[in-house]
């Protein structure tokens, strides 16, 4: 445990160093990294935990972005604009959709929540005060405590502390009382409904908070970005969050930071070769969902006997 | 005294088939009932009805004088009914402590907690193990469900059951597919099941059902066919001919 804590705070200080060993790209890489892994680890609280196979997580994101984009706009470069009020409106979408969508479980969830991302795309695609097919560019960066994001080295730190604070809470939250109650509907969900779990409601909860999650990370794109198009909400987004946590290593929360990373780098060595990049990912997956169902994490604990 | 739980003449149709046709029985808190029948007398889906996994086609249901007709399960079970199932429904990769805890914390607002810990739960907790304790199983506490023996896992299917602090507890076949030795242990075990708990068993031994039941009911064909003391029912010629007679669960 001591052990890990030590590994997990050096990481942190390699990360929040890095900027100062390396040169613009690779540092957009890791700043791309952290916010895809907020997003998967969300997803990854839905699909490792409550056993709730989303794919329509992009919803959350788009409205992330859009909302930080809108609000920044708006109001200026707070922190209640840049993050607050993204995580907000993604929340109250995912009460909506999650009200709908959690009667139904297996294929038609994953239908349901599909079809209600692809409906956000198809209305922000179209819709003249979210830009249409262009989206919404020039958006400014948020100003926390005094520091302008504008500057590098404040908005890596900036990335990194909303990462690890993401990391925190839901890892918290998966170790609670809570937490036990999704793990509980994700091994035996008839059972759980017979000893007198409202199981409807808890998942709801669950989707919400992570719906929240994926809003800030959403917005923290945009700030990244300084844009945000319609293509957030297609469903790209949503899968590309989903092999992140399978690659990663499912119910981990750790892995989807790794399978964040394993995905991007991935992405970026071979596109600059080949345009055939998304073959090459199909193969990875292939090979992990074959050879290494437990994604990166599952494959090192197997490996050096690393306890959950 | 009134009774805890209330059938009135209740009937579940499958199609053309009546599983369960105009049963109506009721039962004293504190009894022990036991229900016999030959296979696909309607005794599980009489359970189902109950518990609120299936509806009955008409009929009602009640339970401590309220109706429960028409009731989710999960709302069945926060009112005082729990049950074990025929087939062991736990949760397999969890452990014997946490399986009892879940079930000991279903109903605690202590369980909508973002964050803390579950140690910090502390009533389900203490509950969960003084459960393990009364289905014999102290010493596996930290152990897998899907390490444990068949006759340890239907202890559990118990212990999961009772672990919710029910006023009624069903029984589904508890002894389904165990040893003699097993079925011994188990035969144990529920009859130092605490008083209070009303029980309600579905058994196809018959030692077990009669060192255990004050009262049987026979169903036949969905319908209940006798319903007394156990020595009245066990003395009845037609349960002789239907049932006992036939060397099914003697």
């Amino acid at each position: 445990m001591r052990l890990r804590l030590l590994a997990l705070g050096l990481a942190i200080i390699a990360v929040a160093l890095f900027p100062r060993a390396a040169g613009g790209y690779p540092v957009k890489l890791l700043q791309e990294i952290l916010i895809w892994g907020i997003f998967a680890m969300s997803l990854d609280l839905l699909m490792g935990f409550a056993g709730m196979v989303s794919f329509g997580h992009a919803a959350f994101f788009g409205v992330g972005g859009y909302a930080a984009a809108l609000a920044l706009g708006a109001w200026g470069p707070g922190l209640g604009a840049g993050l607050a009020l993204p995580a907000i409106a993604a929340a109250v979408v995912a009460l909506v959709i999650g009200y709908f969508s959690i009667r139904v479980s297996g294929v038609y969830f994953i239908m349901l929540t599909l079809a209600f991302s692809q409906m956000f795309y198809a209305y922000a695609f179209q819709t003249a005060w979210l830009g249409a097919e262009d989206g919404l560019v020039g958006v400014p960066r948020p100003t926390v405590l005094g520091l302008d994001l504008a500057q590098p080295t404040a908005f890596h730190l900036y990335l990194l502390a909303c990462a690890v604070l993401a990391s925190l809470a839901l890892w918290r939250i998966v170790r609670s009382p809570f937490g036990h109650v999704l793990v509980g509907i994700r091994e035996n969900e008839a059972r759980m409904r017979a000893v007198g779990y409202a199981v409807d409601r808890y998942k709801l909860v669950a989707f919400v908070i992570a719906g929240a999650i994926a809003g800030v990370s959403g917005a923290l794109y945009t700030q990244f970005v300084g844009s945000i198009t319609p293509d957030a909400f297609l469903w790209t987004t949503s899968g590309e969050a989903l092999l992140m946590v399978i690659i990663g290593g499912t119910g981990t929360l750790g892995g989807a930071i790794l399978g964040s990373a394993a995905f991007i780098l991935l992405q970026s060595l071979v596109s600059s070769y080949t345009e055939r990049w998304m073959l090459l990912l199909g193969v990875t997956f292939i090979v992990f969902v074959l050879f290494a169902p437990g994604g990166i994490v599952g494959t090192l604990r197997g490996r050096i006997g690393l306890r959950a | 005294m009134t009774d805890l739980l209330e059938l009135h003449e209740v009937t579940r149709s499958f199609g053309a088939l009546t599983a369960v046709n105009r049963v109506s029985l009721g039962v004293a808190p504190r009894e022990r009932r036991a229900i016999i029948g030959p296979n696909g007398a309607g005794k599980t889906t009489l359970f189902n009805l109950i518990t609120g996994h299936l509806a009955p086609t008409s009929g009602r249901i009640l339970f401590d004088g309220r109706p429960v007709t028409g009731l989710s399960t999960d709302r069945i079970a926060r009112r005082g009914i729990s049950r074990s199932f025929q087939r062991t429904n736990l949760f397999p990769r969890l452990t014997v402590l946490e399986n009892l805890r879940l079930a000991a914390a279903a109903q605690s607002v202590g369980s909508w907690r973002l964050f803390g810990t579950v140690e910090g739960l502390t009533a389900p907790l203490g509950h969960a193990r003084d459960v393990a304790a009364a289905v014999g199983l102290v010493e596996r506490l930290g152990e897998p469900v899907e390490r444990l023996s068949y006759g340890e896992q239907r202890q559990l299917e118990i212990g999961v059951a009772l672990a919710t602090r029910p006023s009624l507890l069903l029984l589904d076949e508890p002894t389904a597919g165990m040893s003699p030795e097993e079925t011994q242990r188990m035969t144990r075990l529920l009859e130092a099941l605490p008083r209070e708990v009303t029980i309600l068993i579905i058994e196809h031994d018959m030692d077990v059902v009669f060192s255990l039941a004050d009262r049987l009911t026979v169903l036949h064909y969905g319908e209940v066919l006798a319903d007394g003391a156990p020595a009245i029912v066990r003395a009845d010629p037609l349960v002789h001919e239907v049932y006992l007679g036939t060397g099914n669960g003697a």
